[in-house]
């Protein structure tokens, strides 16, 4: 039971950095309509670019607003480039769109920063925590805390930011309806712009946690991938959906890998580890089938 | 002058409803496969059988598949390199388990296999749309490569799912040249487009046409959404599986799980968006040009460096070569989102006026 406890609660804090993600996703789809792909190559580019100003010499703070005003540039000539260029498209054309764009990222980070794996020190170290490894025999890291502990900060801030700023109330006016906000004097394309520069703080922030942890590598943005999951569960359009889906993938997944394949291999024989890879998704398949909009989405409606 | 189709008169049902009503289309296809089957055997070499040839043909084939599910039934996929993973793993098995089967109908076995895992994972596209789908095919990409990594029996026991195909062998034939390969190749391509050609003209490719412009609508006038989409769903996959059998055995030879990956399934995406969504010259223009960018990108960036003399690695490739695709992608999209299809019908049009243009 300890030891379920255990993966448990490792599996929670590891799904916190999912949410990290999800959250940029639904950041972005809220206010554009734009699904974007590219979210998980942003966490690997802010995550690249803060190592890569830190070895140039930057202090940890001095990297952090660098890396920031990077992503803020990328955002903007995102929307300057190719969103713009885009309006009055498919949702879906959007959508492959943001697969273009997230191998241009992919293939740009690398060619600025360098591409081997390197090492992030935020000055925080993965540890347990003694205290609850004394009494309760549990271990829980103390990294993966400090990570729930920002991730939890940072939705309280967009929270309050979504919903007492000026700016946050033409976000959500313009997510409620393009057309009906253009019309009231919101300029889209500065909204967007922001609302890109928003996500790609998010990404920052994601990056820094995962690159810190796992180094910052190209298969971050594979991990990233798993943001998407997340989504469905928690519903593309609710930022609490995005923390309490990413909740319940990471410790499903880390429960699965555990419970699993034992009784795989008692069935069939052999090795049936890496589970993980494939079960958040088919778990938000079976998902679909059941709610298709999600755990906090809003429901659909069709008009012929 | 030359592109005109004054004069060419039709008479009857059957003459309207040709596949290239326009005669010069029909002479200029008639042309293009004589080359194919005849010319281009004689004068390739094994290079440009095995690295270019040969894959061009079987990444068309994989296209259409995905083109018929993503361009003409509005479903997008991003595990069609999982269901050519099906096929090829399929047809192995029917080789390898089944005294004297026959390499063509294991093809076409393997196929339906393929078919079957795609109505599998198509079920959810019932309830669901657009980015969920998309999602819920991801699924089908990793549960799948899993699988054949982690289930012993589908690779006949072999370690970490890699397999090495027999030989290809019909009617005690054997297709061991590279030449003799690719005319194999070229005919499945050939009938299977015609025959998807057929498909989108008919009633069937109606129907698919009208749940991508709008599933609602397309039910009220009473076609039915659910054989639809997992019809679409089922020969899509069966183009992928069959592309996939013939990736196993005709191209590579010995194939690995992790080779059907979910890079193959965007760079296959990628060339129906290139090529032309909804279009099924569009999938082996687009095929040609994902695979031949590489190549050209491999040769020409190295020149380049060396004549500005710039420092100069393989990895530096791979990421320019990485940001060409997606600055590529973006563009068709923003450009031309019917890709190359639709500059060649632009091109065509053009040359009906040529050279009077009023």
């Amino acid at each position: 039971m300890q030891f379920f406890f255990e993966v448990l609660i490792g599996g929670l804090l590891s799904g916190v950095m999912y949410s990290l993600v999800a959250l940029g996703f639904v950041l972005i789809f809220k206010a554009s309509g734009v699904f974007n792909f590219a979210q998980g190559a942003m966490v690997y580019f802010a995550a690249l670019s803060v190592v890569g100003c830190m070895e140039k010499g930057a202090p940890l703070w001095l990297a952090l607003i660098l890396a920031f005003g990077i992503m803020t540039l990328l955002g903007i000539a995102t929307e300057k480039f190719v969103l713009r260029k885009m309006v009055n498209q498919p949702p879906i054309a959007l959508f492959m769109a943001t697969i273009g764009l997230s191998f241009f990222i992919d293939g740009f980070a690398p060619l600025l920063w360098g591409n081997e794996v390197r090492p992030l020190d935020i000055g925080l170290v993965d540890e347990p925590i003694p205290w609850i490894l004394d009494s309760y025999n549990i271990v829980v890291s103390k990294f993966d805390l400090v990570a729930a502990g920002l991730a939890l900060a940072l939705v309280a801030l967009l929270a309050l930011f979504f919903q007492y700023t000026r700016v946050g109330r033409a976000l959500r006016a313009v997510a409620d309806d393009h057309q009906a906000a253009l019309s009231i004097g919101i300029p889209l394309q500065h909204i967007w712009a922001l609302v890109w520069a928003v996500a790609g703080f998010v990404a920052l922030v994601a990056g820094m946690l995962w690159g810190s942890r796992n180094g910052v590598q190209f298969a971050l943005t594979f991990t990233a991938l798993k943001a998407l999951p997340v989504l469905i569960l928690g519903g593309f359009t609710s930022v609490p959906g995005a923390i309490v889906g990413g909740l319940i993938i990471g410790a499903s997944e880390k429960l699965a890998e555990i419970y699993i394949p034992p009784v795989l291999a008692g069935w069939f024989g052999g090795n049936f580890g890496g589970i993980e890879g494939w079960f958040p998704y088919v778990m938000a398949l079976l998902f679909l089938l059941v709610r298709p909009e999600g755990l906090f989405g809003e429901k659909h409606i069709d008009r012929v | 002058m030359i592109y005109r189709e004054t004069g060419q008169f039709k008479t009857s049902y059957a003459a309207d409803q040709q596949i290239f009503p326009i005669r010069q289309d029909r002479v200029g296809i008639g042309i293009l496969l004589a080359v194919a089957f005849l010319v281009v055997p004689a004068v390739a070499g094994n290079y440009w059988f095995n690295a270019i040839l040969i894959p061009f043909l079987i990444f068309s084939l994989a296209a259409l598949g995905l083109n018929i599910l993503t361009g003409y039934a509005g479903q997008l996929s991003l595990g069609s390199a999982a269901f050519m993973a099906v096929g090829a793993y399929a047809a192995y098995n029917f080789q390898v388990r089944v005294e004297g089967m026959p390499v063509l109908l294991s093809f076409v076995l393997a196929g339906l296999t393929a078919a079957g895992v795609g109505i599998l994972f198509g079920l959810p596209s019932l309830r669901i749309k657009g980015f969920y789908l998309a999602v819920a095919t991801l699924a089908a990409q990793f549960f799948i490569v899993w699988c054949l990594t982690k289930f012993p029996y589908l690779s006949n026991n072999s370690s970490s799912g890699v397999i090495s195909v027999p030989g290809v062998e019909i009617l005690g034939f054997k297709f061991d040249t590279p030449a003799s390969r690719y005319l194999l190749v070229l005919s499945i391509v050939v009938a299977l487009a015609l025959l998807a050609k057929n498909m989108v003209r008919s009633s069937t490719g109606r129907a698919w046409m009208a749940v991508r412009d709008m599933d609602v609508a397309a039910e009220v006038i009473g076609i039915r959404l659910m054989r639809t989409k997992l019809l679409a769903f089922a020969v899509s996959s069966f183009y992928c599986g069959v592309a996939g059998a013939l990736y196993a055995f005709c191209y590579l030879g010995s194939v690995e799980p992790d080779g059907f990956s979910l890079d193959l399934s965007f760079k296959i995406l990628f060339m129906i968006i290139v090529g032309g969504v909804g279009s099924i010259m569009g999938s082996f223009l687009g095929a040609a040009f994902i695979l031949l960018l590489p190549i050209f990108l491999d040769i020409s960036l190295p020149a380049l460096a060396g004549l500005l003399g710039l420092p100069f690695d393989g990895a530096t490739v791979s990421h320019i070569q990485l940001m060409v695709f997606g600055a590529l992608i973006m563009f068709f999209l923003i450009v031309e989102p019917h890709g190359l299809a639709r500059l060649w019908q632009i091109g065509k049009e053009k040359l009906r006026l040529w050279p009077f243009p009023h």
